[in-house]
């Protein structure tokens, strides 16, 4: 029986244009919504399959103010079945913040007889794209840790994860408990159904105060990348400009 | 002292490591020439004679190789001890790497064993004191200034931030051969083995000369047959999708180019009816030359491009490849 804790975030998303809030110090989500990283919907993915072949829980936490219940209903809407938010402002929380949080929380769930003897977390959140949290987690709870795993299974008593490595698929074998952190492209994230919604909507969810107080991001301010005027040179319009593109293929020398 | 963390292959430091060389080389300039030292660790894949000189033509004083049991197989935190140690050897005020998985996997480590801040994917780098960089965010489409005020000062340095360049003056180069110290819990998690990768259609993708791209507008799982074809004409060309196309099902996850899929750098970028979203962006910007075909002219795709066709791919590539087989006949 393996008990999983996925660690998700709340960001825009930047799939449209990217707006940085007049501050510069946030990007502004009110036109193009919220949602979480693809690397964490793998991982719950993740979670709801091991603890449902293992007969364990699968459960959320998130730091985030009160908006972020919406990215854990969805993930709980997927299998998931027990949630905890730290309820805070995630901004003003840097990687090691956020590290010590989630290790509070496990510790305290340890010690009123509740485990999670795998933590899952995706590799990076796409909007800070820190790689940080996943290890410095890690080292709070004295855990070893595999990065950028695709698929993660149990097999007596260790989370086996399979990795895209410079030199091929590498496979790590890391006793249990351990962090794990997860790329998207292992497994294919499961659509909620309509009863996984309806049962989403009653879990009770258990918010938190913060451990400590944040020491932050190091996050002077935000800037939009200044934006490159186009140069493009029309080689023509549908199949007539064919002769056009090959010779550019002959010009580059890229023809076989 | 600024040290970095190479990646080797079996021509030597990879070019993205020698891109760091050069950005570290910038940021010893402006602190009045401080000295590079290089960390390579575990049994290289080249010859570490050959290395060292290869980074003194960089700028590189000491080429640092950690050897031994613990690094027979890679894991991060016996990495991350190898470098710690030339760091408090060295009393290194900066430690940097490749934006690669393996670099910010490392760093992260060193980061979290010596209690300080990291930044990932940094670009450029202002003042010192303050030390400030610039890093890429929100998978390249935003940047953010932060300052890195502790020591070290730990971040890695995002592909193609600058181009390699050896130096004006040549560094000494010196091999320099230990053996650190590695605690025991610092090996239970590494490498137990390695398989061949998934058979893989789209070849050598982050390593291909050219990249044929498809996106949304391939219509189907059916829709690559030309695109296919168009591959299999050009020389060293793989296959690269968008994220919806694997999101979709049509083409499998290790053919995704972008900000989750694979970064490239080919000779040549073909994107097929690919609208340009920034995190597809982020995966194949440093394209020395982009051909865009897209229906909509005002797609980000075309305006960014260096060559645009306007039209339907399922035209267009037909077109290319008959005319293709005609020269070629």
């Amino acid at each position: 029986m393996n008990n999983v804790l996925v660690c998700i975030k709340r960001v825009v998303d930047s799939t449209g244009e990217v707006v940085i809030t007049d501050d510069g110090q946030n990007v502004d989500g009110r036109y193009a919504g919220f949602t979480v990283s693809a690397h964490e919907e793998a991982a719950v993915e993740l979670a709801v399959q091991i603890s449902a072949a293992t007969g364990g829980t699968g459960a959320l936490f998130t730091l985030g103010d009160e908006s972020a219940e919406e990215q854990l209903r969805g993930a709980l809407a997927m299998g998931c079945t027990a949630a905890t938010q730290v309820r805070a402002d995630s901004s003003a929380y840097g990687p090691s913040d956020v590290a010590r949080e989630i290790a509070a929380v496990v510790r305290d769930h340890e010690a009123n007889g509740s485990s999670h003897d795998l933590i899952l977390l995706g590799n990076d959140a796409a909007d800070s794209g820190d790689f940080q949290v996943g290890i410095r987690l890690a080292y709070e709870l004295g855990r070893p840790v595999v990065n950028g795993a695709s698929t993660v299974t149990i097999k007596d008593g260790h989370a086996v994860a399979g990795v895209k490595g410079p030199e091929g698929h590498e496979i790590y074998r890391v006793p249990l408990p351990a962090v794990v952190t997860v790329l998207e492209g292992g497994v294919e994230p499961r659509y909620p159904s309509v009863p996984g919604r309806m049962k989403a909507k009653k879990v009770e969810i258990e918010v938190r105060e913060p451990a400590g107080a944040p020491t932050g991001t190091k996050r002077v301010r935000l800037t939009l990348p200044p934006p490159q005027p186009s140069q493009v040179q029309i080689l023509g319009t549908g199949p007539e400009a064919a002769a056009a593109v090959v010779d550019l293929f002959e010009k580059l020398g890229v023809l076989r | 002292m600024i040290v970095v963390l190479v990646e080797t292959d079996v021509t030597g430091a990879v070019e993205v490591s020698r891109e760091t060389i050069t950005f570290a080389r910038g940021l010893s300039a402006s602190g009045g020439g401080v000295p590079i030292d290089a960390v390579v660790i575990g049994d290289l894949p080249c010859d570490p004679t050959a290395l060292a000189e290869q980074l003194a033509a960089y700028g590189v004083r000491d080429v640092h190789h950690a050897s031994g049991d613990a690094f027979s197989a890679y894991g991060g935190a016996a990495w991350a001890a190898a470098v710690q140690s030339v760091r408090d050897t060295t009393g290194a005020v900066v430690v940097t790497a490749a934006g690669t998985p393996r670099g910010g996997e490392v760093l992260a480590h060193v980061a979290a064993r010596t209690g300080v801040a990291m930044a990932a994917n940094v670009i450029a780098f202002g003042g010192l004191a303050p030390f400030t960089v610039t890093r890429q965010v929100v998978g390249g489409s935003a940047w953010e200034e932060m300052v890195l005020d502790e020591r070290p000062a730990i971040f890695t340095v995002a592909g193609h931030a600058v181009a390699a360049e050896e130096a004006p003056s040549a560094g000494a180069g010196h091999l320099v051969e230990f053996q650190p110290e590695v605690e025991a819990a610092d090996l239970v998690a590494r490498v137990t083995s390695t398989a061949e990768p998934e058979p893989d259609l789209s070849g050598s993708l982050k390593g291909a000369r050219v990249v044929v791209g498809a996106g949304r507008g391939a219509g189907s799982a059916d829709g690559f047959g030309e695109l296919l074809d168009l591959v299999g004409m050009l020389d060293g060309a793989s296959l690269g999708v968008s994220r919806v196309v694997t999101s979709l099902g049509w083409r499998p996850h290790h053919e995704q180019v972008g900000q989750t899929g694979s970064r490239v750098s080919p000779d040549l970028y073909l994107a097929c009816g690919i609208s340009g979203a920034i995190q597809h962006w982020a995966g194949m910007a440093s394209s020395k030359t982009i051909v865009a075909i897209n229906t909509d002219e005002e797609a980000p795709m075309v305006a960014k491009a260096h060559y645009a066709v306007i039209g339907d791919m399922h035209e267009i590539l037909p077109a290319i490849n008959e005319e293709i087989r005609k020269r070629k006949s």
